[in-house]
């Protein structure tokens, strides 16, 4: 058999190629995968995309590479749907072997994914931006971890800032799932402990498109409306609340009046303004890590928003807290991930918006915004910080005997 | 319409010319001809292949495959299975198949266990999974009353309006359907020591229905009820002249499909572990006929094909396309599937197996008359 001298050159070449792969792989450690789960369906695709962001800024801002593991996202979308987030963390967990689970963004979501994680003792998961509160204060998971505070601590204060601005009675228009539930808790606890009147609350279907029953039933006695709702709903109420003439000020849950709503592009945006809210974000925090931030997040990605929404904010918090945590224990992942965990558990987590720790059932305890919506002379909408409140835990305050988990009909002050 | 009458309507053996319909001795419905020439042992042996490879599955693919992949495509492949009986032998495309699904896994709830207070009855779960296939079966009897005087385009015009009907009914009443959340923690029991929604059991539950649907509409494709429903789909005016009571043909059919979809949507209700709404969105109604028209609706087996394929690009588009618009690969596979096929992936099989059986020396004719239920 005659041998060419192309066939010599092509043999060498594959074995100097074969063997700078191996020698690459030698000379590091395997990477750690992550797998990170948001919603690129249904009503948050918005927002999902935005937490994807987000989550890149993080492990873009240590360049891939954490202890000298480089960091591999495997990515996944679910539709704000329990089942569906269920099945793509079961795909990324077991098929996809990641080691470390980021996600999901939605309420249901998040409960769903904790009672799933409890299957799967040698994964870590940490949440995406989910802020039922459900999620870690009843039968937390041990692996578990959210370092995002939830609907319910993103409320306190609102009460008493709506009760400052002379609202006495509230109508109630909310997504009808655990996020809101949450959200609504916080706000109603405060609010009727300080005297306030809640006479009505609508709860509506999530993904829902038409709001013109629940614009019917609006009293005219309330003085503004809470709507807690979000991505495309939270568009498509203003639209048709607009369209009815309607002209209550509202208070927005902390999602309503989030950057992508902010954004949109309807007649109705001017009378945003003035409506406060309570959130874990605020556009306008003077802080310098939150400057430095925004900048960071306007650099890498021309495409994003003027200023990064919640679920950037958010999804940059819980995957911040990943790779320090793997940074703390020199990216040792042995052990059933004990030592990660144990780091996890006990460290104090630096923020854009302030220190987060976690408490014992591995939920955030950290800073919340009072905010209003102001214009800028740009024409775009911000919100303007009224108030910041920090170390805000989860039982709001109280003690874990008189907290109550927030539901239909919880709590109540017609 | 009598009992008499119905039960000589479900005969469809040859009667004696010229006697009236009534003088027909009645025979109860379904039971096995005895004169009719049976078909030659079908049994083949690529069927023994796929059933050992069905059986041992689970031993050499990871629990992903066997549960999420494996089991969900079995269970979706019944629901869409009782879809291709209706539409490819019947001739009548109900989008309302995941509704009866549905039903029957938001009865196994109520009836059953579940997360939410004072909604669930707590009864044994094999009786609530009776009631709740029961249950759903007569819904889908009723379905079928409602919508067979309807044909084609109409047809799926009515069961999609009581499809979302339905969807509305779960998201806005509390007391029953618990709304928006639906019904959480719906699991299948343990017994005998085996949990049976750990992926190994599960598969095998999944599997010992999804084969017991198969055969059974295979089996019931061959009787003279399948027959007849074949005929009526063919030339409904015709099998009228001829003495067939087109219409309890049809609403038995419903029935029939309905069962089956029923016992998918158990499957499906364990498999999720809850049943929400969205489990019967017009999402899920169109789903089904996604999965079941992918196949191919000329064979019960085109279901499975097609939950397969589905089941396979849900968990694997976005690994291809790994981006925002991993939806586009699904949508341009199903595209091409459709496009350039008749008859889904089964019309690929058969203009296969025509192209090398013409190689190999044989007519046309022979190939395709080996093909059972060739139009």
């Amino acid at each position: 058999m005659e041998i060419s001298k192309g066939t010599v050159v092509r043999t060498l070449a594959v074995i100097l190629v074969v063997a700078a792969f191996t020698a690459g792989a030698f000379a590091q450690a395997p990477p750690v995968k992550i797998g990170l789960l948001a919603t690129l369906e249904g009503p948050f695709a918005a927002g999902g995309q935005d937490g994807m962001r987000g989550a890149e800024l993080a492990v873009r801002q240590r360049n891939g590479v954490v202890a000298g593991r480089k960091i591999e996202i495997v990515k996944a979308s679910s539709d704000a749907k329990p089942d569906v987030a269920v099945n793509a963390t079961r795909k990324l967990v077991e098929q996809d072997k990641v080691d470390i689970m980021v996600g999901p963004l939605s309420g249901s979501e998040g409960i769903a994914v904790k009672e799933y994680s409890k299957t799967q003792p040698n994964t870590t998961f940490i949440n995406g931006s989910s802020g039922a509160q459900a999620t870690t204060l009843s039968s937390p998971s041990p692996n578990f971890f959210r370092f995002n505070t939830d609907g319910g601590q993103w409320m306190v204060g609102v009460g008493k800032a709506a009760l400052d601005k002379g609202y006495k009675r509230v109508m109630v228009i909310a997504e009808d799932y655990a996020f809101p539930y949450s959200q609504v808790q916080g706000f109603m606890t405060e609010y009727c402990k300080l005297g306030g009147k809640v006479p009505v609350k609508a709860w509506v279907p999530l993904g829902g498109k038409d709001y013109a029953s629940v614009i019917a039933r609006i009293p005219k006695d309330v003085d503004a409306l809470a709507v807690v709702l979000g991505g495309a709903d939270a568009v498509n109420f203003l639209n048709q609340y607009e369209q009815a003439g309607g002209d209550k000020p509202l208070i927005g849950g902390s999602i309503t009046v989030s950057q992508d709503i902010l954004n949109y592009k309807g007649k109705r945006r001017d009378s945003l303004v003035g409506t406060i809210a309570g959130s874990p974000i605020a556009d306008a925090y003077e802080a310098p890590e939150f400057k430095a931030f925004v900048a960071d997040y306007k650099k890498n990605f021309p495409d994003g928003y003027p200023s990064p929404s919640l679920f950037a904010l958010v999804y940059y918090i819980n995957m911040k807290a990943t790779l320090d945590g793997l940074d703390l224990v020199k990216g040792d992942l042995s052990d059933g991930q004990k030592k990660y965990r144990d780091a996890l558990s006990k460290m104090t987590l630096k923020t854009p918006v302030g220190d987060v720790k976690l408490d014992a059932n591995r939920q955030a305890i950290g800073t919340t915004f009072i905010t209003e919506v102001v214009k800028d002379a740009q024409g775009n909408l911000h919100n303007r910080v009224l108030k910041k409140i920090d170390n805000v835990n989860q039982t709001l305050g109280m003690s874990p005997a008189e907290f109550k988990i927030g539901s239909r009909d919880e709590p109540n002050c017609p | 319409m009598s009992a008499a009458n119905w039960r000589g309507a479900m005969n469809v053996e040859p009667r004696a010319h010229g006697a009236p319909a009534r003088a027909v001795p009645a025979r109860a419905a379904g039971a096995p001809p005895t004169a009719r020439p049976r078909f030659k042992n079908p049994v083949r042996v690529r069927h023994l292949l796929v059933l050992a490879f069905l059986l041992a599955y689970p031993w050499f693919s990871t629990p992903f495959f066997t549960y999420q992949i494996g089991a969900q495509a079995l269970a979706l492949g019944l629901i869409a299975l009782s879809l291709t009986f209706l539409g490819g032998f019947g001739g009548m495309i109900s989008l309302a198949q995941m509704t009866v699904a549905g039903i029957a896994g938001y009865m196994v709830a109520i009836f059953g266990t579940a997360a939410t207070d004072g909604v669930s009855l707590g009864w044994p779960w094999w009786l609530a999974v009776l009631i709740g296939i029961v249950l759903a079966t007569g819904a889908a009897a009723f379905i079928g009353w409602l919508s067979v005087r309807t044909e084609g385009i109409y047809t799926i015009m009515i069961t999609l309006a009581i499809g979302v009907a339905f969807y509305y009914l779960v998201l806005q009443n509390y007391a029953i359907f618990n709304g928006f959340q639906g019904e959480q923690k719906v699991f299948p029991p343990t017994l005998g020591g085996i949990y049976w929604r750990d992926p190994t059991p599960f598969y095998y539950l999944t599997l010992f229905w999804a084969l017991a649907g198969y055969l059974f509409v295979v089996y019931l494709l061959r009787s003279p009820f399948g027959i007849a429903l074949q005929g009526i789909r063919d030339n409904p005016r015709r099998m009228h002249a001829l003495g067939f009571n087109v219409t309890a043909h049809r609403v038995t059919a419903y029935a029939i499909a309905g069962a089956i979809a029923a016992v998918g949507g158990v499957l499906f209700t364990w498999y999720n572990g809850l049943v929400t709404p969205g489990s019967v969105g017009t999402s899920w109604l169109i789903n089904i006929l996604i999965i079941a028209v992918l196949g191919g609706m000329r064979h019960p087996v085109g279901a499975f094909l097609g939950a397969i394929v589905f089941v396979l690009l849900q968990n694997f588009a976005i690994d291809v396309f790994d981006r925002e618009r991993f939806n586009l690969v699904i949508g341009v596979v199903f595209l091409v599937i459709v496009l350039f096929s008749r008859d889904g992936l089964l019309g690929w099989w058969s203009a296969l197996s025509v192209r090398l059986s013409t190689h190999r020396g044989e007519t046309r004719w022979r190939s395709a008359r080996g093909r059972l239920y060739a139009r």
